[in-house]
């Protein structure tokens, strides 16, 4: 397997300008020859398809949900990130640049990254003028605020629903193309193979989760844009059906899978309550602007709250440890979401967490309203404040918060080059399906813009520098061989999950692989456990090939048969994530190796060794992936050791 | 305070679109109170998986009330007894030990039935696609901060733009109106410059669209606004009737 | 223009301005009417009522305003009918439970229906013997000679049944007013968070100034003026 990025010559700043400038464009009159598949709706995919139509291309485009509109990118609470300065205090695109590199702990690309941050701009631009409703201030411009400790303000949002109002964007301009007719719509349809003609990617073969039908596509060239694979854990951030089965395909048919291992985990999620919990409820980051994170300083007080004997406002002030402020006096309760996710583990683990679990801490907002007043505090998070009361039935104003870490956001994906094409021709990756620009660790409000910079202002001249060969190119029926056998194969592989007959639910296995995920290849990982990880994972996957039940049939809508096949995927990319974190000898970013740790418990990087992006390619049914180095170095960024103290 | 209730359950079961449906009777022991109602419908479900019978369809997916694919029409309310949530965010604690629970699909011509608590809400993207966005293409707009915008304007837009478009409003409606999703789209653009080039034409196709879908005529009831689980305002409805009126006699 | 009326927001608007017509009519009606009350032998109500005699009256507004009530009564049967198709064939078993919604804006049509079946006594009581048939009595009042009215009014109201039906229809009219007046409004888009306030409270206190408007006017009558 060739690795081969890609990266544009000249300085840094001027890459992406010299790219465009002499990239292979497609004239008017071929576009209209040319069709783009896109799989997914969210961020991505809504303004890459959208985009693309525009552009004069056919485009179908495939969401598993009813409409667009329902794409996870919608729950993103806190903002989106830009250079655009606004507010006077120092921002650039090269500070941008530099940040996202740095807050990614030196595991990124860094002309990817730099690109990342010279179209931030555009994006605000773009969906002001498509009506995104972002906060403003009096004047009547733009407001911005502070995110994720980042030491300037360049977070544009929306109230609470920055990332529904950017989809809703997205969404009106792909619905726009819907009615000009260029983008054909596929609701409630899901990818289940991709489909390779002379070792291009040609097509894709997709099931109608309604009538339970195959139907064969064709397309020049292939765009996923399906989201993380968090649910690996069963329980996330994410939503219900998102999933990796898209990129399991594109894994199996070719494309490396780079950095499975960096997980995201989010330090202020509300914790587990019972067995039978579904999903996990993300709290806006925003809250540690003005809440602070503690847990008691005597076990015994810790106990007496797990009981249920004492309640956290009887703790004199003097016995809570304000475990953040205390070991990262610099900044305190805005750390990055690793370190602020890795110590409330240390402290649950050192036997101080609260709740009746043991496994939460406290967020606190006693001394904001103090200093601000309870009616400061409603406005600016009363909407959070409601929703965390409905669900714990718990008032945050007059008693604490309790938060957990949960999985969030995967910056492992499907390896892709400058241009975001994977290593299967004609198959492009964006948004957070592709290994992308986070490297290890993710920023604040920096999802949101990673995804519409991929579909509105990089695959819409990147996809033309490929498809420019391919103007000559007949359209495929989808009767060709290529696209029967793919097609028979997925049938079989839905007939062989309908006749295994067993025992349990889909959900049960699911809820074991999870499991597994968080104990092992969680928050800290280690050799051993790994190395159990990878057994364990592999027992339970025949558990499932043996003992799966699956009511109903094939035919018309079997909500089970597609939580069990993609559950099949989330074994493959269980095993690969447990795999690259058993290989990456260090702690870096949401990777965090027990053995790789400063006296102090911070993570370790090991530069000499690990300074590359770990690329898996697939060997077959059963065999053992094998990993390929794409080297990374810095040019213009000074790599450090992270501080925050 | 957790504690563990026990429930009968009435739930709408049909198999497909054009299959007749009927009400099943199941029986649930020790639901938590903390935990949602949709994880209470997937308790029913490993329930109903282990005993070798199919689960339940029902839609849902980011289970923290943004999505808007989460429907069901619970005791005779969309969403269920609560307000302001979706039915994800519903909890049981809203419900008593004992309690029977009539769980029904969103009821509507302009939605039907896909399979068991499922419907087909396509009809709100179509009428989206007629006219629902503002036209302008990627690239070459001005910037963010070329138009400055009234504060109080695009507070407005926002809280019109919070519509999840989930169909409570229709499900609820005695008339199967759909005119506060239709509202709050053209509230939401023509409250913003941007969205103001297009206003007129806007209102005129979405409501034709929405009218050749087979929606019915609003009858002011308010009805929408009170199961909405973003408060979306009937104030939308009058700002549509409005700009619609307003491009009509402009026609 | 030509396609507004077929258009839902068209048909709505046909609505509006033919239900806040028959408010002026309304209010029109009552002001005379409380001339039944002043205690001069119905003189003062005669002379007012007389207007409706008018040629003008008579041959131009009247047309109007029966077309006033055509228009609004045809209307509420299509957009009864086509509502009942938006709701679809299938109901909800577990009814419906929606709090803060207010009766009369769902039952507007059969609030309606008992309205107009009202219209129809009331037509029939004063409208056919004073406009078609002339059967009521004659009456000269400085110089110019008129109908009764006034007998025939209080006639009327001597009997108790039908004091009765003409409270229980002023109360189907009130109710249905609580909902239309501010309803009107809305549909022609003169409402917005602040107006829809104004508009409810203005309009609910119409419908009891017309409802009980109209009540106490047959119950004095039928009470201290035979």
């Amino acid at each position: 397997m060739k690795l081969d990025s890609k990266i544009p010559q000249g300085p840094m700043a001027e890459k992406w300008s010299n790219y465009k400038a002499n990239q292979k464009l497609v004239n008017p009159a071929n576009k209209r020859k040319l069709d783009i598949i896109v799989v997914g709706t969210g961020l991505a995919g809504a303004s890459a398809a959208a985009s693309f139509g525009e552009m004069g291309f056919n485009v179908k485009n495939f969401t598993i949900q009813d409409s667009p509109r329902r794409a996870h990118s919608i729950a993103a609470q806190g903002g989106i990130n830009a250079a655009k300065n606004y507010p006077n205090d120092g921002d650039s695109i090269h500070r941008l640049f530099y940040d996202t590199v740095k807050g990614g702990d030196y595991r990124a690309r860094e002309a990817n990254v730099h690109r990342l941050a010279e179209v931030s701009n555009d994006i605000i631009d773009q969906c002001v003028a498509q009506g995104v409703p972002f906060a403003r201030e009096y004047g009547g411009l733009l407001d911005n605020r502070s995110f994720g400790g980042a030491q300037v303000s360049r977070t544009f949002y929306a109230k609470g629903q920055t990332g529904q109002q950017l989809l809703i964007g997205a969404y009106q301009a792909l619905m726009r193309q819907v009615n000009a007719g260029t983008v054909d719509l596929y609701t409630r349809t899901e990818i289940v193979d991709i489909v390779m003609v002379d070792g291009k990617a040609r097509g894709v073969i997709a099931r109608d989760l309604v009538t339970g039908e195959f139907q064969r596509h064709f397309g020049h060239a292939v765009v996923l844009a399906t989201g993380g694979y968090g649910n690996a854990f069963f329980l996330s951030t994410n939503a219900m059906g998102s999933n990796g089965s898209a990129a399991i395909k594109a894994y199996q048919k070719g494309a490396a899978f780079a950095n499975p291992c960096f997980a995201q985990i989010h330090p202020t999620c509300i914790p587990v309550h019972g067995e039978f919990q579904s999903k996990l409820t993300l709290m806006s980051e925003s809250l540690r602007n003005d809440g602070r994170i503690w847990v008691p300083k005597k076990k015994e007080d810790a106990e007496a709250i797990r009981a249920g004997k004492l309640k956290p406002t009887q703790i004199a002030e003097e016995n809570r440890d304000y475990y953040l402020e205390r070991r990262y006096p610099a900044f305190g309760n805005l750390v990055p979401r690793d370190v602020a996710s890795r110590a409330a583990k240390e402290r649950c683990d050192a036997g101080f967490g609260v709740g009746a679990t043991g496994l939460a801490v406290y967020l606190d907002f006693k001394s904001a309203i103090e200093r601000l007043g309870e009616d400061a505090i409603r406005a600016r998070y009363g909407n959070l404040f409601q929703m965390y009361e409905k669900i714990v039935d718990d008032n945050p104003y007059e008693t604490p918060m309790m938060i957990y870490p949960a999985i969030h956001y995967t910056m492992g994906g499907i390896w892709v080059d400058y241009e975001l094409q994977t290593t299967v021709p004609g198959l492009f990756a964006a948004g957070e399906a592709n290994f992308s620009d986070h490297g290890a660790n993710r920023l604040g409000a920096s999802a949101l813009m990673q995804g519409l910079a991929d579909g509105y202002f990089v695959l819409p001249y990147t996809i033309q520098n490929y498809l420019a060969d391919d103007i000559s190119t007949p359209r495929m029926t989808g009767d060709e061989k290529e696209f029967v056998d793919a097609e028979n194969e997925a049938k079989a592989k839905f007939e062989k999950l309908l006749a295994i007959k067993g025992n349990r639910s889909v959900d049960s296995i699911h809820k074991e692989l999870g499991l597994v995920m968080w104990d092992f290849v969680g928050m800290a990982r280690k050799k051993e456990g790994l190395e159990q990880a990878i057994e364990k994972i592999a027992a339970i996957k025949k558990e499932f090939y043996s003992n799966v039940r699956i009511p109903g049939s094939g035919e018309g809508m079997n909500v089970e048969l597609e939580k069990a096949s993609r559950l099949a995927d989330f074994i493959e990319i269980g095993d690969l994530m447990a795999r690259d974190a058993l290989h990456r000898e260090e702690s870096c970013g949401g990777h965090f190796r027990e053995e790789y740790q400063t006296e102090e418990g911070e993570a370790q990087r090991q530069d000499d060794k690990f300074t590359y992006a770990g690329c898996w390619e697939y060997q077959g049914e059963d065999k053992a992936p094998v990993m390929h180095k794409e080297e990374l170095t810095f040019e213009v960024v000074k790599v450090a050791q992270r501080n925050y103290k | 305070m957790e504690n563990n209730i026990s429930l009968t359950l009435k739930v709408w079961r049909q198999n497909g679109p054009k299959e007749k449906g009927r009400f099943e009777t199941y029986k649930l022991e020790k639901v938590s109170t903390d935990s949602s109602f949709l994880e209470m419908m997937d308790i029913l479900n490993e329930q109903l998986i282990n005993d070798g019978n199919e689960p339940v369809a029902f839609d849902h997916d980011c289970r923290e009330g943004i999505c808007g694919m989460c429907s069901l029409y619970i005791n005779g309310r969309p969403h269920g007894p609560d307000d302001d949530v979706t039915t994800c965010q519903l909890h049981m604690r809203k419900f008593k030990d004992g309690e029977t629970i009539t769980i029904e699909p969103w009821r509507s011509a302009g939605f039907p039935v896909i399979k068991d608590l499922i419907v087909n809400r396509n009809a709100f993207d179509t009428i989206i696609a007629a006219g629902g966005y503002t036209s302008v293409s990627t690239g070459g707009v001005p910037d963010a901060n070329a138009i400055p915008i009234p504060k109080v304007d695009a507070d407005e837009a926002m809280d019109a733009a919070s519509c999840i478009g989930c169909g409570a409003c229709v499900a609820t409606c005695k008339n199967g109106s759909a005119m506060l999703f239709v509202s709050a789209k053209v509230s939401h653009l023509a409250l913003l410059p941007q969205g103001k080039v297009e206003a007129a034409r806007r209102a005129k196709n979405m409501v034709a669209k929405m009218d050749e879908l087979g929606f019915g005529n609003c009858t002011n009831t308010g009805a929408c606004e009170v199961e909405c689980p973003k408060g979306v305002s009937i104030s939308n409805i009058a700002r549509l009737n409005r700009e619609f009126l307003k491009a009509k006699l402009q026609d | 223009m030509s396609t507004i009326f077929g258009s839902s927001i068209g048909r709505k608007l046909l609505m509006s301005l033919s239900g806040l017509f028959l408010v002026v009519f309304l209010i029109i009606h009552l002001s005379i009417n409380l001339l039944l009350l002043v205690p001069d032998g119905g003189q003062m109500f005669n002379v007012a009522a007389n207007f409706m005699a008018l040629p003008l009256i008579k041959y131009g507004l009247q047309p109007v305003l029966f077309a006033g009530f055509i228009v609004h009564i045809i209307y509420a049967a299509i957009l009864t009918a086509q509502n009942n198709k938006a709701r679809g064939s299938a109901k909800y078993a577990s009814g419906n439970n929606t709090k803060d919604v207010m009766w009369a804006s769902k039952n507007m049509f059969v609030l309606g229906l008992t309205v107009s079946a009202f219209l129809v006594v009331h037509l029939i009581d004063y409208w056919v013997p004073l406009q078609i048939t002339h059967a009521a009595e004659s009456i000269t009042i400085d110089g110019v000679e008129m109908h009764n009215t006034y007998a025939l009014v209080n006639a009327a109201f001597a009997e108790s049944w039908r004091v009765i039906l003409y409270v229980i229809g002023a109360l189907g009219l009130t109710i249905h007013l609580t909902h239309g007046f501010w309803s009107a409004f809305q549909t022609l888009g003169l409402s917005n968070n602040i107006w829809r306030k104004r508009w409810t409270v203005i309009g609910i206190a119409f419908a009891w100034i017309v409802g009980l408007g109209f009540s106490l006017i047959a119950i004095l009558q039928f009470a201290f003026y035979q």
